[in-house]
């Protein structure tokens, strides 16, 4: 289970003071904002997204650039903005692939038991036993995936954690009375699972959806930044910075601020996962 | 004892057979299999390739190709490389000490802190506040975003330090080397500290609000003592095993950092195998990896199996 997982899966005293509770909410409105200036992106920004300013190369940021140039003169600002569209994508998305296989996994696997959940088991261990990263990067390298591909790839490298706490879910909700009667009258077993296992099953599978958005998020951008993800010119705030690690010292904003953009993105998931996943006060 | 450890063992053995099929299956997953590189380069022509792929064992069917590579493999002979004909485990040996000098001094260090972190936080509201934020970004940081700008500040800006390899090209003493090892280690600690202080706090938490710390406060323990002698000795184990199971999490971030700070390591050996696609040394790269991973968690059941009786009562 990845660290961050676990770590918030570990439940968290009450928050006490008016700033923490704030912050799931600084955070919330932030990535709000991010994906409506990524929606609206042809019309928020200051350029064209491939318009050149051969004059105004590798430009610093200023007034009329505000995160300067790149190497072609290209707006970074204007970069940004549409790589926020590819990059937050490939997070919502592959997190919704992630849910969709992890809870079908750990749904099956919870609740029919023995040799199926030895089974599921054995292959998500194996699966978590092989270090991701290296793993995608190799698959991304072999299969040169455009960004659909890349969705699904992402997502079918994260769905374990979700399986794992949804199996553990599943078992604690079918001992429980009120399935015992669904069974007893004469529900089938999908019936059962859908109508009445899944639904306590949200609130868990919410809060490993939302932390596998932001593991996507630095997923892309660490395929991207060796050069087997988003292949330029489309822009994503990973092979942004691909493209700018041989520069970094002497245009440092070309790889600063899309790197910026990532972290706060990937932040604001974590924050928002870690208020989800501890109880209500207030 | 001897009974849990070898039937834990045999569990291994599973799972490490799925993990090798999902290597193979990988590298055969390429259109026109592990030989592709060559189908594009215009030199090299089509009956060369026809000879190698017969040389290489890869005009037979896949299930006798995939036995015959995992019995080569248990028994040590894992090909050799693409790139330069070098048996691959001799490129991957020569690159191992570099790799557990890097990932064992950032372990090392990323342990202290979360200790001391994560104690504290348990132990003081205030400071909780500011070590959640702290930690919260810690496990957010885009490794490679977060190397290159350390590099930035301290290399390029600063100049305190080198900005990347594992020594000065004049060979340099001990101080020189750990220069070269300072910025890499610390990208590599971050995010592991981070998530291990807060799975600290966490369990830390947990036992604080047992009974029996609630009857050593009665019998009069002052706070340092909950907190040192009572809590943190319970919270320990699961913690030692948390840090052996992230032992994967710490591969991909090598891979990441060695890249960034061309640090000459398995993690950079295997960014660079990716460049040229070299199959072989990819495959045993995974294999290695995985092979590790699955041993370490091995390592936290024994450990936890022998240190705490209550997981053995549960059998």
């Amino acid at each position: 289970m990845s660290t961050a997982l676990r770590a918030f899966t570990a439940r968290l005293p009450p928050p006490s003071s008016q700033a923490f509770r704030s912050g799931p909410w600084a955070a919330g409105v932030l990535l709000a904002s991010l994906l409506l200036l990524a929606a609206l992106a042809p019309f928020v920004a200051p350029y064209g997204v491939d318009v050149l300013d051969l004059a105004n190369r590798r430009g610093a940021p200023s007034q009329s650039h505000w995160f300067g140039t790149d190497e072609l003169g290209r707006d970074l600002f204007t970069r940004v903005l549409y790589g926020a569209r590819i990059s937050l994508a490939i997070g919502l998305v592959s997190a919704a692939v992630s849910a969709v296989i992890g809870v079908s996994v750990g749904s099956l696997a919870g609740y029919a038991g023995r040799w199926v959940d030895g089974l599921l088991m054995r292959v998500t261990d194996a699966m978590l036993s092989v270090p991701r990263l290296p793993l995608l990067m190799i698959s991304a390298a072999v299969l040169e995936p455009g960004v659909p591909l890349l969705i699904l790839l992402v997502g079918a490298a994260g769905w374990m954690e979700t399986a794992r706490v949804v199996r553990a879910e599943v078992q604690s909700i079918k001992a429980r009375d009120f399935v015992a009667a669904a069974r007893a009258v004469g529900a089938a077993a999908p019936r059962v699972v859908i109508r009445h296992v899944l639904p306590g099953v949200v609130p868990t599978a919410a809060v490993a959806t939302t932390l596998a958005v932001g593991r996507g998020i630095l997923l892309e951008s660490a395929l991207s930044f060796f050069g087997v993800g988003v292949q330029p010119p489309t822009a994503s705030w990973g092979n942004m910075l691909y493209q700018a690690q041989t520069t970094m010292s002497s245009e440092p904003w070309l790889g600063v601020f899309p790197g910026a953009f990532i972290f706060v993105t990937v932040l604001c998931c974590n924050v928002l996962g870690n208020a989800l996943s501890s109880p209500r006060h207030g | 004892m001897l009974r849990f450890v070898g039937r834990r063992a045999a569990q291994a053995i599973p799972l490490l057979l799925v993990v090798s099929l999902l290597v193979f299956a990988l590298i055969h997953a390429v259109p026109g299999g592990p030989l592709a590189l060559y189908l594009d380069n215009p030199n090299v022509r089509p009956q060369d390739i026809e000879r190698l792929r017969r040389a290489m064992g890869l005009d037979r069917p896949l299930t006798e190709q995939y036995l015959s590579w995992l019995w080569s493999f248990v028994r040590g002979d894992w090909g050799y490389s693409y790139a330069d004909g070098r048996p691959v485990m001799d490129r991957l040996l020569e690159r191992v000490p570099a790799t557990l000098e890097l990932v064992g001094v950032s372990t090392v260090a990323a342990v202290i802190v979360a200790l001391l972190t994560g104690t504290l936080s348990a132990a003081r509201r205030g400071f909780d506040r500011v070590a959640t934020v702290a930690a919260v970004a810690g496990m957010s940081l885009p490794v490679f975003w977060f190397g290159l700008v350390l590099q930035l500040v301290f290399a390029n800006q600063l100049g305190w330090l080198p900005s990347s390899g594992r020594s000065s090209f004049s060979g340099g003493g001990f101080v020189d080397q750990l220069s070269h090892l300072i910025l890499p280690a610390a990208v590599l600690a971050a995010a592991h500290a981070a998530g291990w202080s807060r799975y600290l706090r966490g369990s830390m938490h947990q036992v604080l609000a047992m009974p029996f710390v609630l009857a050593a406060r009665a019998r009069g323990v002052g706070e340092r003592g909950i907190v040192l002698r009572h809590a943190l000795r319970h919270a320990l184990l699961p913690f030692a095993t948390v840090v052996l199971l992230d032992a994967s999490i710490m591969a991909s971030g090598a891979v990441v950092t060695e890249s960034v700070f061309a640090w000459p390591g398995v993690g950079s050996l295997f960014t660079e195998s990716l460049a040229r696609r070299d199959y072989t040394v990819l495959m045993a790269f995974m294999m290695c990896a995985s092979v590790a991973v699955v041993i370490l968690s091995l390592v936290a059941d024994v450990t936890v199996h022998a240190l705490d009786p209550r997981t053995r009562e549960q059998e």
